[in-house]
């Protein structure tokens, strides 16, 4: 069965397989072939289609023209919002989660265990669970409507994940390596310094892909916790298309959804088999 | 070696707590952070489904008021049914379909690493742009419905979008074709982890391809099939950006699913009390199928360990 002749059942899995891997890049067509349309030739026919001409100008009108409420700044502030608010959040809980991993699978202290079985809740713990109080907090801080307040959040909640994969990670390093450094004076910091940052690349780097993807992608804190010009990207995909639907340009709309995903697209292009990784790293808890 | 080692072992002297706050702070400080807030925040919403806050949170014991009027309200009663269509049409459709491109890319066909990109990407995009492209694609004025009409057969019909039963099938539509991919991952990890020798073994009994994969291969799956089961269903639950983004829970609320309905409480019509016990519903929903899991998972550990 795991052969490689050319008999008639390949040419049927060759056939079935790219049936369906044409399915699943139609969408991702349609939308790069609309964002080259202009919005009259959409309205003219359909959402499916190739450009007669191509529409560059809707990338521009999407980055910097088109107006969502009464700020005609395209899709760029939103972007910049997004980008402040994941890079430093995926920094900061992926920095913490290492030493949090590393703490808890080889440095070891008392209640270890118990911590970090609470911790790891918040890999199931509904966000839902969460909204109301992170609306108290940020109101009595001050960080309501900030991009700080985001920040703030997702570095929290990242812990759970950051954590996880790098404990899983440290704890196939031999325990007697961290003993032999502490024997001959070694810190905590030391260790970690010495030690175990020299193994950690491949795990980092998991972490990193996967913070970032998920605090880029995420809607539901960006949209309840920020309002007008301080929304993350995916919110203000939201207002927009909420603000046009009178009068649709879906051209220009087309070329927003392809620059709001071309972060992480690009990401899991260059990473993927790290993408991967980390979504198969969380089901293995 | 110059450096003091501590040699009195248990409770540490006070300057050496001293010298090695920074330490303890690095520690405990982040882990505690992400600990409390997890519980004392759960705690919160919880005690605020027992209040009657309105438009702010204030102080006060309604009992179980909050509950019985989100589960009397038609908005949870249709969220819950449309909850059961999603989460099983969605979980079993998916499960099958990554179960299907798993067996196939398991073929040793050529450009495997390709086409497995090509069915994880969308794990890579935000719910709210697929979410927003499907609802262009399935738009019956605009995406498949119309260009099957311009192309000549101009009484096809496809507008599950904008019809009151069958648009919560356009999420799971959504949905199988953003996810299958995970399934599909994890399927192929346990294909490739399958024992050689059992596989050899069933060769030389001679055992076809089919009766193969029936008999040998697949019963090897389940723990997998579990896991997976397991993660699309906490994923069902907790829908919220994919719906906003493609019906927004209409037609009407013909679409309407629990994360919705929190919401909707919570910040549209400033019902916080109700709001909250939506979301303590929820997660008692989602408990109902991480404990049994829990469980399993437990025995299966302590199994392992006797063996």
């Amino acid at each position: 069965m795991r052969d490689r002749t050319f008999a008639p059942s390949r040419i049927l899995i060759y056939l079935i397989v790219s049936l369906i891997a044409a399915a699943w890049l139609a969408p991702l067509a349609v939308v790069v072939l609309n964002s080259l349309r202009s919005n009259e030739e959409i309205a003219q026919g359909s959402m499916i289609g190739w450009p007669h001409h191509l529409a560059w100008s809707n990338y521009a009108a999407a980055w910097s023209g088109f107006c969502v409420a009464e700020t005609c700044a395209g899709i760029r502030p939103y972007m910049l919002n997004s980008a402040l608010v994941t890079i430093p959040a995926t920094i900061f809980s992926t920095l913490l989660g290492a030493v949090a991993g590393y703490a808890v699978s080889l440095w070891r202290f008392r209640g270890d265990s118990w911590i970090y079985g609470i911790v790891t809740l918040g890999l199931f713990l509904p966000q839902q669970m969460r909204l109301l109080p992170w609306t108290i907090v940020l109101r009595d801080t001050g960080l309501m409507n900030t991009l700080t307040g985001l920040v703030v959040i997702h570095t929290i909640q990242g812990l759970s994940f950051t954590t996880l994969f790098c404990r899983n990670y440290y704890t196939a390093i031999p325990q007697e390596l961290i003993r032999a450094a502490r024997i001959d004076g070694a810190g905590f910091f030391r260790v970690f310094w010495r030690i175990i940052l020299p193994l950690s690349p491949p795990i980092l780097v998991v972490t990193v892909i996967w913070q970032f993807t998920h605090i880029w992608n995420e809607f539901l804190y960006g949209v309840t916790f920020t309002t007008g010009q301080q929304q993350p990207v995916t919110a203000a995909l939201i207002a927009l298309s909420a603000a046009v639907a009178d009068i649709p340009q879906h051209g220009v709309q087309s070329a927003a959804v392809i620059i709001a995903a071309l972060p992480t697209l690009l990401i899991y292009l260059l990473g993927g088999k790290y993408f991967v990784r980390g979504l198969t790293a969380g089901a293995v808890k | 070696m110059t450096i003091a080692v501590s040699t009195t072992p248990g409770r540490p002297a006070a300057s050496e707590w001293v010298r090695r706050l920074p330490e303890y702070l690095t520690i405990w400080v982040p882990l505690l952070l992400s600990a409390a807030h997890l519980i004392a925040f759960s705690l919160w919403t919880i005690w605020i489904s027992f209040t009657p806050s309105t438009l702010v949170p204030v102080s006060g014991w309604v009992g179980l008021r909050n509950y019985s009027s989100v589960a009397a309200s038609r908005n949870w009663q249709i969220a819950l049914d449309n909850l059961l269509l999603f989460g099983s049409a969605f979980v079993l459709l998916s499960l099958a379909t990554g179960l299907i491109l798993a067996i196939l890319l398991d073929q040793r066909i050529r450009g495997e690493n390709v086409l497995r990109s090509i069915f994880l990407y969308p794990l890579a995009v935000s719910f709210v742009v697929t979410g927003t492209v499907w609802s262009w694609l399935l738009n019956p004025g605009l995406g498949i419905q119309k260009l099957v009409r311009d192309l000549g057969w101009t009484s096809f019909r496809f507008d599950w979008l904008i019809d009151r039963d069958m648009a919560i099938w356009t999420i799971v539509i959504a949905a199988i074709w953003q996810s299958s991919g995970f399934a599909m991952a994890l399927f192929l990890a346990g294909l490739r982890s399958v024992d050689a020798d059992l596989i050899k073994a069933a060769q030389i009994d001679g055992a076809g391809p089919i009766r193969m994969y029936r008999r040998v291969i697949l019963p090897t799956l389940w723990p997998i099939t579990i896991t997976v089961i397991v993660i699309q269903l906490q994923f069902a639950i907790s829908t919220f950006d994919l719906v906003r983004a493609l019906t927004n829970g209409g037609p009407g609320i013909a679409t309407q699913l629990p994360a919705l309905v929190v919401y909707d409480l919570m910040f549209q019509r400033s019902l916080l009390g109700r709001g909250a016990a939506a979301a303590v519903l929820m997660l008692l929903i989602l408990l109902a199928v991480l404990l049994p899991y829990a469980a399993w998972r437990y025995v299966q550990r302590r199994r392992a360990i006797h063996a």
